[in-house]
């Protein structure tokens, strides 16, 4: 009886645990949230900036042009920095080797970017090679991470596969539907297509694209422009991830909630149980004892 | 007078939104004055350049920005940066 009194009590610090968790993450959830909301606008707006220059001027840019025999694949991949967040990492990772399978199968060789320390655990159990990680911001990533990662993949992609950079660059993040849809995903970054689906709708791309003034030149712009958008890009990316692990952790911590009170209401039948069959036991041994101090008497 | 639409965002965040009577923006070949009815224009804005904005009504208003654009289009000024520090100096 005295085991089951402690599992409960143990159970019950731990459902505290995870309902303290749990609520965090609800609220983390709704500020990540916001903040893919307020990164939109200025997504929007680079959007559609490049999205004139492409139409407009028929500038070729190394970021734009595809690169004939592509050798080496870079691929970044978004996951946690922190467990208890049920499936959100491991579906990431799953993703990322879907699309290195199939990279190694077309005769590329995937080069690993990590972010996040999960997948940096991940690679470094099963002792694989990767080129570079970045962790400690995956719950709340701030701009200038992403422009690290943003420049470094840039730089890679600008050296090309013959001097030890890559071809091309993928990314694998979490794409946040709702609170309880998050899909990773797998976008090419580099070389870039322009995407004017995407945005549009929220651009209110009805409206034709005025004929621009380019200043200094449209090759300077989108000299300028180009690097910011892949930023952008990724910024994006990283704060999808950020509010699908919050959202993941959320439902992880809530169903560990649930099952503790389970887990309390099984150990407190079973001790009541035990309880009363220790009181049966001790009644019936006073009248047995009764019993035969009678017969003796 | 008439005025423009003038948005001004930074990557984390829209700074200010509002009306405007004219923008003055420092780009890279030089200072720029925009005015309502501007032709379509997009331009790299200096590192560090100063934005100041002449709203419709309230305070005039001034940004510092590092690695900006700005575009004009349908009478619709937006101010794109990665940081933008704001000071209402006057």
């Amino acid at each position: 009886m005295r085991v089951y009194r402690q599992r409960i009590r143990s159970v019950q610090a731990t459902k505290k645990i995870t309902r303290a968790m749990e609520l965090i993450a609800a609220s983390r959830v709704v500020k990540a949230r916001q903040a893919v909301e307020r990164s939109t606008p200025y997504a929007v707006s680079l959007t559609r900036a490049i999205s004139a220059l492409a139409t407009y001027s028929n500038v070729e840019h190394v970021l734009t042009t595809e690169r004939e025999k592509p050798r080496r694949v870079a691929v970044v991949i978004l996951t946690s920095d922190r467990g208890l967040a049920g499936s959100y990492s491991v579906n990431a990772i799953k993703k990322s080797q879907e699309l290195i399978e199939h990279l190694s199968g077309a005769g590329l060789e995937p080069v690993p970017f990590l972010v996040g320390r999960k997948a940096v655990s991940y690679y470094k159990f099963r002792r694989r090679e990767y080129a570079q990680e970045w962790s400690g911001f995956t719950d709340s990533p701030t701009f200038e991470a992403a422009k690290e990662i943003g420049d470094r993949l840039t730089e890679e992609f600008m050296k090309g596969s013959e001097e030890g950079g890559v071809d091309e660059v993928h990314i694998v993040y979490t794409l946040f539907r709702n609170m309880v849809t998050q899909e990773p995903r797998v976008v090419r970054l580099l070389p870039l297509e322009v995407v004017e689906g995407e945005l549009d709708e929220e651009a209110g791309g009805n409206d034709l694209l005025p004929l621009y003034e380019f200043e200094p030149s449209a090759e300077q712009v989108l000299d300028a422009l180009l690097p910011k958008y892949i930023t952008a890009r990724i910024f994006n990316a990283l704060l999808q991830s950020a509010a699908s692990e919050l959202a993941a952790r959320q439902r992880a911590m809530k169903s560990a909630t649930d099952n503790a009170e389970e887990l309390i209401k099984k150990y407190t039948r079973l001790a009541n149980q035990a309880r009363q069959a220790e009181i049966t036991q001790e009644i019936s041994e006073i009248v047995g004892g009764a019993s035969a101090l009678a017969d003796a008497g | 007078m008439s005025s423009m639409q003038v948005d001004v965002v930074a990557a984390d965040r829209k700074v200010w939104e509002g009306e405007a009577n004219s923008v003055y923006a420092r780009t890279v070949e030089g200072e720029l004055g925009i005015l309502p009815q501007h032709t379509p224009l997009l331009s790299v804005l200096a590192d560090g350049a100063e934005v100041r904005i002449d709203p419709t009504n309230g305070e005039r208003q001034a940004l510092t920005v590092s690695g900006g654009f700005i575009s004009v289009d349908h009478n619709r000024v937006t101010v794109v940066a990665d940081q933008i520090e704001s000071g209402s100096a006057s």
